[in-house]
């Protein structure tokens, strides 16, 4: 081994994990327990129940209700994504008429909805002059598209929903936030905008994330549709949050 | 056709052979979205049951996606070959698993059986067959392939060297291939998981790695994962293209769920052979394929997620590949829930193809929302290793930074080839010990040779 450690430059051009210390032909100790301690960290952020009352205090008197989706528990939620993307019955939704519908949904990291959402929502409504928005609605178990039939029952042209995303070792509590222009049931990925890895300070800030969907939501209203036709409006829908 | 038997007082009816083979199949997440699994233990069993009296002739006759709907049928039943199907044509399912435990079932009577198979008669078996089966059946089984390096043989266990990186930077994907190959990994092939399709991305990454071969004078293939369209946009303009890449799965609409006929593989498979850039071979395609892939297209006819793996591949055996890979685990648990079912995925998936005449790896990992852990992933890796795979993935740390999911370390590979007695592909441990990166007893020592500290900038 030389003297002078070859690995500085390049460690600084990636996170991956590059010149792990072993023992034998395996990995030593200490980066055996950095790694599971990654791991444990993302494995958490998935199995961590949401405290829906710490959002809702939090909201205030923006607050609207808590549903639920039909996934009974998080085992059931991880092995059937269509009862995560239907509403329990005895929602108590009450259908008025809203510009927006804003839901706040555990997804697959409910850390990162608690950690991030209830910010971004501060963030974006100030930017929002003039919109009608229902009271925010605080959903468990659910998948994205939980949010179209929340959307429907409360009669809102749009829905945008805050959720937590698929944790990854080096990023457990990433929030993304996907808005649908007239949510309904059956609509697909693709009809759909996406801004992900909302959590500061590594990815996107809570005034930036406020930003893009500001002008994101304004445009979709403008030209009455979401997705892929709403061009130059960045991140693509990632594959598996749905 | 349809069958039904009795089983503890019961009746259990199976309407057809996609009903039989969906049942039959041992318990796994997504077969129960899918709304096909066996509604009990010993509705399942009972499948099984009536599974191993059928003949295997009987999948010759009836097709579980129709003929006239899917090409991938139609490839599998115009390319059989009845003659080399002869030596098992009489035996029922059962009789099947039997004889292929047997001793008579060597490496040369399976290679040469290959051909008279169909996915569907695999699946069977496999549905059929514990752990302890499917790795000693895996081990008989011998598919050689070669470009640069030779994959399959026996006592070889050869890496996939992954260095994705979320932005495509060159030193950082830079720094990850260096570390690979100073652990001994990338005999497969060196390939990228582009973070996008944009073709002069794409040829800079093939550049980058083609460049660090020639300079390291290196047995390596390299490959950028792309959609086959934008390799053969880069194969027109002269790109330095070792390997077709295209994901592909069991049904004709699941393909075109990834955009992909069998004509353009075809097409971009002779335009990389016309090329010659290998050394020991010219297999120049590399697949990836995973259970659930044709359900997750809502492509998947009602037939188990297993089965449908198996029908993916026989699309990759019509373009002779140099590698084929199951990303078992990374699909997530609505279609492989556990460790133990990503387990028995990983072996199947092994057997199923190596039966069938293809080059078979696996991507032994997981993702964070699946009930398994790297505990998991050392007991796959070792029964693969024990099973005789071809090839795995391996990434700095068994962390993914682009991909968001884990796999197995350089260090893992390590680990087991030394535990197993397995050894790199020969042309590429040759090279290994050329530069100090290989000692006496077959390990590697940590130090960085001066081609390799080259690299480094």
């Amino acid at each position: 081994m030389s003297e002078v450690d070859p690995w500085d430059a390049l460690r600084a051009a990636t996170r991956a994990r590059v010149g792990l210390g072993r023992a034998g032909d395996g990995l030593s100790t200490a980066e055996n327990l950095r790694l599971a301690a990654a791991h444990a960290q993302a494995r958490d952020a998935v199995h961590t129940a949401l405290d829906a009352d710490a959002i809702v205090t939090a909201l205030g008197e923006r607050a609207g209700p808590v549903v639920h989706s039909q996934a009974a528990d998080r085992a059931e939620y991880l092995q059937r994504p269509d009862l995560g993307r239907r509403l329990a019955p005895d929602h108590g939704l009450e259908a008025g008429e809203h510009d927006l519908v804003v839901v706040l949904s555990d997804g697959l990291s409910a850390r990162a909805v608690q950690d991030h959402a209830v910010a971004v929502v501060d963030a974006l409504l100030p930017r929002l002059e003039g919109w009608s928005v229902a009271p925010v609605v605080v959903a468990e178990q659910a998948r994205v598209a939980l949010g179209d039939e929340i959307a429907v029952a409360l009669g809102g042209r749009m829905v945008l929903v805050l959720i937590g995303e698929r944790p990854g070792m080096s990023s457990p509590d990433s929030l993304g936030a996907y808005l649908t222009f007239e949510p309904r049931l059956g609509r697909v990925d693709s009809e759909r905008n996406c801004v992900s890895n909302i959590r500061p300070p590594d990815g996107l800030t809570y005034e930036g994330a406020a930003e893009i969907l500001a002008a994101l939501l304004t445009e979709s209203f403008r030209l009455q549709l979401s997705g892929v036709e709403l061009k130059d409006t960045g991140a693509a829908l990632p594959s598996g949050a749905g | 056709m349809s069958w039904s038997t009795t089983l503890g007082g019961h009746s259990y009816g199976f309407a057809d052979l996609r009903e039989l083979l969906a049942k039959a199949t041992p318990a796994r997440s997504g077969d129960v979205l899918a709304g096909v699994a066996a509604a009990s233990a010993a509705e399942r069993v009972a499948a099984q049951t009536v599974l191993a009296d059928l003949p295997l002739a009987h999948f010759l006759d009836e097709a579980v996606v129709p003929y006239e709907d899917d090409d991938v049928t139609r490839l599998i039943m115009d390319s059989h070959d009845a003659a080399a199907f002869a030596p098992v044509r009489s035996l029922t399912v059962g009789g099947f698993r039997d004889w292929l435990l047997s001793w008579e079932a060597d490496s040369t009577v399976l290679s040469d059986l290959a051909p008279g198979l169909t996915p569907e008669m695999v699946a069977a078996v496999s549905k059929l067959m514990r752990v302890g089966d499917l790795v000693a059946v895996g081990r008989k089984t011998r598919v050689v392939t070669g470009l640069r390096t030779t994959i399959g043989l026996e006592g070889r266990l050869a890496t996939r060297l992954q260095p994705n990186h979320p932005t495509d930077d060159a030193v950082g994907i830079t720094a990850s291939l260096v570390d690979g190959l100073l652990h001994g990994a990338g005999d497969a092939v060196v390939g990228i998981n582009p973070a996008t399709d944009r073709p002069s991305t794409v040829r800079a990454l093939l550049e980058l790695i083609d460049d660090a071969r020639q300079r390291l004078g290196a047995p390596i293939q390299s490959c950028v994962l792309t959609h086959v369209t934008t390799t053969l946009e880069l194969l027109e303009q002269g790109a330095p293209v070792d390997l077709v890449f295209q994901s592909v799965a069991g049904t004709q609409a699941a393909n075109r769920g990834f955009g992909v006929t069998l004509d353009q593989l075809r097409e971009a498979h002779a335009a990389a052979s016309e090329l010659h850039r290998g050394t020991v071979g010219n297999n120049v395609t590399y697949f990836e394929t995973g259970q659930g892939s044709a359900l997750s297209a809502d492509a998947h006819h009602d037939v188990d997620e297993q089965t449908l793996e198996a029908r993916a591949y026989a699309v990759c055996r019509a373009f002779d590949p140099l590698l084929v890979n199951t990303v078992v685990g990374f699909i997530g648990p609505e279609y492989l829930y556990d460790g133990k079912q990503i387990l028995r995925a990983g072996l199947e998936d092994h057997l199923c193809g190596k039966l069938l005449g293809v080059p078979m790896g696996v991507d032994v990992c997981y993702t964070n929302h699946a009930e398994a852990d790297a505990d998991d992933t050392d007991t796959l890796l070792l029964t693969l290793g024990a099973a005789g795979c071809s090839f795995v993935i391996t990434v700095p740390g068994g962390d993914d930074i682009m991909l968001n999911y884990q796999s197995l370390s350089f260090q893992d590979v390590l680990q087991v080839r030394q535990t197993l007695g397995l050894r790199p592909a020969p042309e590429f441990e040759a090279w290994l010990g050329s530069v100090g990166l290989l000692d006496d007893a077959g390990r590697v020592p940590q130090l960085v040779p001066e081609p390799i500290r080259a690299l480094m900038g």
